[in-house]
């Protein structure tokens, strides 16, 4: 047995250029950020306030940084493939068909699981605590390895680049495709392993998020006075607890095919391929709704915010993300209508797809009403948020039509369905999450994001997302596959230009984002926010200090009112200060979160490669690391009260000196600072 | 406004209160518990599922020994029982009893998966390995989860026993031993569930 498994040196990508650049990238990028971290030297700072932090708000920073650089890597996946399908008429193009099959699978597994999922965790991780009026999270270490699982399963995709290959296989995986028969290699190995270690670290975010929601409630604040943010997140928590496990088993078997030559999937040896399909869109639907509803709360936060009005509907808008977390686990056969199932249970599960449009229906007619008389701010949070609203109708009409199983017949693997996926996926999750990214950046740091690089993002996102997907129906119409590396029918060219043009117009919008930070943490004096409350806001969030003290409340808010702290401004209290201050426990730091991430990454290298001595090895880490957490009642350290006093003078005095809020031209802000009002 | 922010500090009910924690934890638990009940549904249904997918291969009534299976639950009803001891004890903070209870669930436990790997010993050399077909497949990727977590739980035992050693039965040991209590009987429901679809039928 070879103590390296099956790791040659035949892994590195020395066989083809394009292959090589990509490698050298990422070596470059990962020796780059180490040369900035050493420059700065910032290595005491990254490692012991940020890598062993359990504070909720700096786990959920580290996240969406994760997302943001995934969201560039994904991004260059995907101007790849379009490059390459706007030449590859009747000629083989750039890309050599398995080099392509791998950008395809990585893009959609990168987005989906190394994008989407860790902004989604951590806008929730630094946001739904403050909602609430929390100090933390329920379980701030779990939620440390979390975050480091979710570190370890991108890890694992970016060295793909370098080491070996990733999946052809497409991000679903379908078998027997990525059976060991007909895909020997280590890319499914890398896919699988890289998905199983993320699905842990979510599950163990949805339990977390939920028991926060559940347990750390601030006084006074019943469900149904949560914010809509909060609501979405606790539906989302439920869908990760009882979806996650499908993905863990349909990978895990599939995993045990590939490693130990076992006969789930595989065509043989009584083998199911259709069990596979049926486990992995048993998660695969509600993950959608994982994606798209903590977007959906970030939509009705912003649209209130910045309509200045209180949330049209709000019990509506509750019951109807009750239902939709419901109805989503009754969805999953219409991703396979096609693989012949009978009549009966096809129509079943069409008309449950239609159905399901109509909680969603409610939602988007309760934030037009909100809309609807409402003083509109035009910033970049609500430009994302109606650029949502006229994209996301236009994409959940191609659903209803998907719906039908008949007219699935017709478009099923075509590029329509490419179209009307991203057509819900960008506007619906990106959308969310970048107006969420840009409405909370000024919580998260103390000052706001430039506003005109943001304008000009939303506007190059938006065109360009037009261009790049309507010509992707048209094609799929015409009878395109999705996935084709290359074809011969000539008159199908003219579309991919125009998607790759609007591939282009996202680029610059990509550009922009960049842009916007670099210029917003250059000129960050200038936009500084001393209130907290950055966009007379409506939610608990607001009534801390931007940043939030490591505390976020020095004392719990008392809740009355939907929109607490809109509430508390019109009765004067908002920035009341007590009469005396109490100790506070809060989490000590602890780099076992981190370690447990790096033994995961370890173990998921060592199972690809068949380095099964090491996979062993870290398997007995983890576990001494979790015993070690486990025999430590020390965890916590107090802030004494003084120090708690000394921050809030320190807030108080901002406070004192800040201006009024640009927006605060309500009645209840009439005349002078944020303190007036107040004792 | 007596009711404002100002002048109502609640430090006397704060949620990061110690009570409050130790039944977030178990809430939690709870919770994760769930989570661990639906890959066992899932394993349940992917076993149903490949049933009679034997691709030519042994049968479970050719190969599952009804006597063993019965063997190994009454090991693990009963290792159940002397757990729920542990717990009595723990109830009237009596410490050495807690450990014998402890040790002897754990001694029960280990009895179970000896008799577990006998079973997958046995099949394998009889070439009825998990790669022989997929109903095996489904069958040894189910019953050797349930086993997998049963390992687990040894492992938890014997930490706790350690704690309960050196540090006494402090509150967090007393919710730690509680959350393995939580896991423990959960296992035991699972294996019901293992005995009445798996091996039941075969002598049915």
């Amino acid at each position: 047995m070879e103590i390296f498994g099956r790791l040659t040196i035949e892994a590195f990508p020395f066989y083809s250029a394009i292959a090589a650049s990509g490698a050298a990238i990422t070596v470059l990028g990962a020796l780059s950020v180490i040369a900035v971290i050493t420059y700065l030297r910032a290595w005491r700072v990254v490692l012991f306030d940020w890598v062993s932090s359990l504070d909720h708000k700096k786990i959920g920073i580290m996240y969406v940084m994760l997302a943001l650089v995934m969201l560039m890597r994904g991004f260059i996946d995907a101007a790849m493939m379009r490059g390459q399908q706007a030449i590859a008429s009747g000629n083989d193009g750039y890309l050599p068909a398995d080099h392509f099959d791998q950008i395809f699978t990585s893009h959609g597994t990168i987005m989906i699981f190394f994008m989407a999922m860790p902004f989604l965790s951590g806008l929730i991780n630094h946001i739904m605590p403050q909602q609430i009026g929390a100090r933390d999270v329920a379980f701030p270490f779990m939620n440390a390895i979390s975050l480091w699982l979710t570190v370890a399963g991108a890890g694992l995709v970016l060295i793909s680049l370098v080491v070996g290959k990733f999946s052809t296989a497409g991000w679903s995986g379908y078998p027997p495709y990525s059976g060991i028969e007909y895909n020997p290699g280590v890319g499914v190995d890398y896919w699988l392993w890289a998905v199983l270690i993320a699905g842990v670290g979510s599950t163990m975010s949805g339990i977390n998020f939920l028991v926060t929601i559940l347990k750390r409630r601030a006084p006074g604040m019943h469900l149904l006075r949560m914010p809509l943010f909060t609501w979405t997140v606790f539906v989302t928590s439920i869908l990760m607890i009882f979806a996650f496990p499908a993905l863990t088993v349909a990978c895990g078997l599939l995993a045990l095919d590939r490693t130990f030559g076992m006969h789930f999937f595989t065509n043989a040896a009584g083998g199911n391929m259709m069990h596979y399909i049926n486990l992995f869109w048993l998660w695969g639907h509600p993950e959608v709704y994982i994606l798209i509803l903590p977007a959906f709360g970030v939509f009705s936060e912003v649209v209130a915010t910045f309509s200045q009005k209180r949330l049209f509907g709000y019990i509506s808008l509750v019951l109807a993300t009750m239902a939709i977390g419901i109805l989503s686990f009754t969805v999953w056969l219409h991703h396979f209508f096609t693989m012949g199932s009978s009549a009966d249970v096809n129509s079943f599960f069409g008309i449950m797809t239609t159905i399901i449009a109509v909680p969603t229906g409610v939602k988007v007619f309760d934030w037009l009403l909100t809309m609807y008389r409402g003083r509109i701010i035009f910033k970049p949070p609500m430009l994302y948020t109606i650029g949502f609203l006229v994209t996301f109708v236009i994409g959940g009409l191609s659903g209803v039509l998907l719906a039908l199983p008949p007219v699935d017949y017709q478009m099923h693997n075509t590029t329509f369905l490419v179209a009307h996926f991203h057509n819900m996926i960008i506007p619906g999750v990106l959308f969310g999450y970048l107006a969420g990214y840009m409405f909370w950046f000024p919580k998260a740091f103390g000052f706001k994001l430039n506003e005109t690089w943001g304008t000009w993002s939303f506007w190059c996102w938006i065109v360009g997302f037009y261009l790049a997907f309507m010509p992707l129906y048209v094609l799929g119409l015409m009878g395109m596959p999705r996935r084709m590396e290359h074809y011969d029918i000539a008159a199908w060219q003219p579309h991919l230009i125009v998607a790759a043009i609007g591939a282009f117009i996202i680029l610059l919008g990509v550009i922009c984002l960049g842009v916007q930070l670099v210029v917003s943490i250059r000129d960050r004096e200038q936009a500084r926010d001393m209130t907290g409350d950055s966009w007379n806001g409506r939610s608990l969030e607001w009534a801390t200090s931007s940043p939030p003290a490591p505390y976020n409340f020095a004392t719990l808010p008392i809740v009355q009112s939907v929109d607490a702290f809109w509430d508390m401004k019109q009765r004067g209290v908002a920035y009341r200060r007590p009469d005396r201050y109490v100790d506070i426990d809060l989490p000590k730091n602890t780099f076992l979160g981190a370690f447990i991430g790096g033994a995961g990454f370890v173990f998921g290298f060592a199972m690809i490669w068949y380095i099964w001595w090491l996979a062993i090895l870290a398997l007995a880490a983890v576990t001494l690391a979790l015993i070690i957490r486990a025999s430590d009642d020390e965890t916590e350290f107090t802030l004494p009260a003084r120090e708690v006093e000394h921050m809030e003078d320190e807030r108080f005095a901002h406070l004192s000196k800040a201006p009024r809020n640009e927006l605060a031209d309500d009645p209840g802000f009439a005349g002078g600072s944020v303190l007036e009002g107040s004792t | 406004m007596t009711a404002g922010i100002s002048t109502t500090t609640v430090s006397g009910v704060i949620p990061a209160s110690a009570a409050q924690k130790y039944e977030e934890k178990a809430f939690g638990f709870w919770i994760y518990l769930m989570s661990d009940a639906i890959i066992f549904a899932l394993l349940f249904a992917t076993y149903v599922v490949m049933l009679d997918n034997t691709a030519g291969g042994p049968t479970g009534k050719q190969l599952f020994s009804i006597e063993r299976a019965a063997g190994g639950t009454a090991l693990l009803l009963l290792s159940s029982a002397t757990f729920g001891f542990a717990s009595v004890a723990l109830a009237t903070s009596n410490r050495l009893r807690v450990l014998q209870w402890l040790a002897v669930t754990a001694v029960l436990g280990l009895g179970f998966l000896f008799l577990e790997f006998g079973e997958f010993r046995s099949m394998i050399v009889e070439g009825a390995g998990p790669d022989r077909s997929g109903f095996l497949s489904a069958f040894f990727a189910l019953v050797g989860t349930h086993g997998l977590h049963v390992s687990v739980g040894i492992i938890w035992i014997v930490v706790m026993i350690g704690q309960v050693s050196i540090k006494g039965l402090t509150r967090p040991v007393a919710s730690r031993v509680m959350r393995l209590g939580l896991f423990w009987h959960f296992l035991d429901i699972i294996w019901i569930g293992i005995f009445s679809i798996v091996y039941l039928p075969g002598v049915l």
